[in-house]
């Protein structure tokens, strides 16, 4: 690991003043992505500004009657919060079907939404990864990509977006605030990460030297009633290889709101909106569900080892849903 | 004379750590983490080394009386924090109920991931009496009310720590036996004086 200098920051401005513009200084959240990205040589920053001790951990409501998550609020305590499990259920369970006990209570919301790919050419620096270091190629493409992108890649990049958080978030509209050198600004999530493109390394919509200072969450009456549901390769403790935000207001047996968000599919969240317009106004049943989820999937370019994916996420749709209406008719 | 250095580098700090309730005044670079610090430099080797990466679990400890992983924790950034490792977990001689759970069920075979299978443990037991859900829980709006601790909640909530011995089932029993001497021990001390649950 290269030598860094460390700093901690007492206020939001003077962390960002500490970093400025210098592409070699990083923020230290809950340390679970950067400390370990530092000992395998991904991450080679030179000077570490400690961000963890401000005042950024409080979940409070807001006027417009959403919730205001802070940067720094821990994982652990995002997911034990009665207002997100009552009013968002499926974020707090994607917070924790996300990592282990240990990592959710180290793990910042801030540090989620940054968190980088666990793509095995990016993460091993012996390896070519155009994320990693531009224009040097990606193995991924026709090497290892079981559980790479289906939706949104490029062929410059088929990596996928690792958070669970972010997918939930995605579904119930987020804007992610940041402080920037020239003052506050915000972003909302469907905006935040970039199209990948031919710049597979940008990745992120936040200013260079910004901190996030905190998430939004609209109110979001449909949300009460949502699930998260994740596949991986074992019960507990794994990355996903498909997961499905879904949130239903059905009356008199026809979607009233709707609202999905899919995640290990493509280098972001992905909200589906074109499943969402399919579903608005049409019968609860599973024949609806279906024709949403392949109203999103038309778009997926499957590689030669992840066409898996796509059906998966259609059966994740159709069941979810289903679940969800059954419950709303009890 | 090379201490001096360390002091002056930009790269290195003296810090000080709190852990067990006591306090250590140390140079470290600041590549340093948690984990290397009590092992190599305090002398604490309770706490182990597994992956190193964050994904076995060995090296759990206490920061703050949450459950956290010391290989991805820097040293220099658990300043001002309260770290309790496996070596602070007793009182006295009188072993931490998960202590004497796993000793009484065999929760163990090599026992190397023991003390951060106990420390994890005791964040578990915590994190469940606080009214916390998992991802083994089946509705987690605070209306349900807390999931009772069985045995496919404790699987989930101690999923950070693996055992290459596989003792999994012992540890779920030990992990379920302390929760319930600790949910006794928590009743104890609304009754009267002398009435306790110490029996």
């Amino acid at each position: 690991m290269r030598e860094f200098d460390y700093q901690r920051a007492s206020d939001v401005a003077g962390a960002v003043a500490l970093l400025g513009a210098d592409p070699d200084t990083r923020f230290l959240g809950g340390g679970t992505n950067l400390v370990d990205l530092m000992k395998s040589g991904v991450e080679r920053p030179a000077r570490l500004v400690d961000i963890r001790e401000l005042p950024l951990d409080e979940i409070e409501p807001t006027p417009d009657g959403g919730l205001r998550i802070g940067a720094t609020v821990t994982n652990g305590d995002l997911a034990a919060h009665p207002e997100i499990r009552r009013r968002y259920p499926a974020l707090a369970q994607a917070v924790l079907a996300g990592a282990s006990g240990q990592l959710r209570n180290m793990a910042t919301v801030g540090g989620n939404l940054l968190q980088r790919t666990r793509c095995g050419y990016f993460t091993d620096v012996t390896k070519p990864c155009n994320k990693r270091v531009p224009g040097s190629g990606c193995p991924a493409i026709e090497g290892e990509h079981h559980n790479h992108a289906i939706l949104g890649a490029s062929g410059h990049c088929v990596a996928v977006h690792p958070s669970d958080m972010a997918v939930a978030l995605a579904a119930f509209d987020a804007v992610v605030h940041f402080h920037a050198a020239d003052g506050p600004g915000q972003s909302p999530l469907a905006d935040f990460y970039l199209p990948v493109g031919d710049t597979p390394h940008r990745e992120t919509a936040l200013p260079p030297g910004a901190l996030i200072t905190h998430v939004t969450l609209p109110p979001a009456p449909v949300a009460a009633r949502s699930r998260y549901r994740k596949v991986r390769e074992r019960a507990s403790y794994a990355f996903a290889i498909g997961s499905l935000a879904a949130a239903l207001d059905v009356r008199d047996g026809v979607v009233q709101d709707a609202r999905l968000a899919f995640g290990a599919v493509a280098s972001r969240p992905w909200r589906a909106g074109a499943a969402e317009r399919v579903l608005i106004g049409a019968p609860a049943d599973a024949g609806t569900y279906a024709a949403a989820a392949d109203a999103e999937l038309a778009a997926a370019r499957p590689l030669p080892h992840n066409g898996y994916k796509v059906e998966l996420i259609r059966n994740l749709v159709v069941a979810v849903l289903s679940e969800l209406a059954e419950e709303a008719a009890r | 004379m090379r201490k001096k250095q360390l002091m002056t580098s930009s790269t290195s700090s003296v810090i000080t750590l709190k852990i067990n309730g006591e306090k250590h005044t140390l140079p470290v670079d600041h590549r340093t983490t948690l984990l290397d610090a009590l092992r190599e430099r305090l002398d604490l080797t309770g706490t182990k080394k597994g992956c190193d990466q964050g994904q076995c679990g060995a090296c759990t400890v206490l920061l703050d009386g949450r459950r956290a992983v010391a290989c991805l924790q820097l040293a220099v950034a658990a300043e001002n924090r309260e770290i309790t490792t496996i070596e602070g977990v007793a009182d006295g001689d009188r072993l931490h109920p998960v202590q004497q759970a796993f000793l009484d069920l065999d929760g163990f075979q090599c026992g190397y991931c023991t003390p951060g299978q106990i420390c994890s443990a005791i964040g578990v037991i915590e994190e469940h009496a606080a009214g916390w859900p998992s991802a083994a829980t089946s509705d987690v709006r605070p209306e349900a009310g807390p999931p009772p601790l069985s045995a496919e909640e404790i699987r989930e909530r101690m999923s950070g720590n693996l055992c290459r011995c596989g003792a999994y089932v012992s540890i779920v029993e030990a992990v379920a036996r302390a929760a319930g001497v600790q949910a006794d021990e928590r009743r104890g001390e609304d009754v009267p004086a002398g009435k306790g649950a110490a029996a």
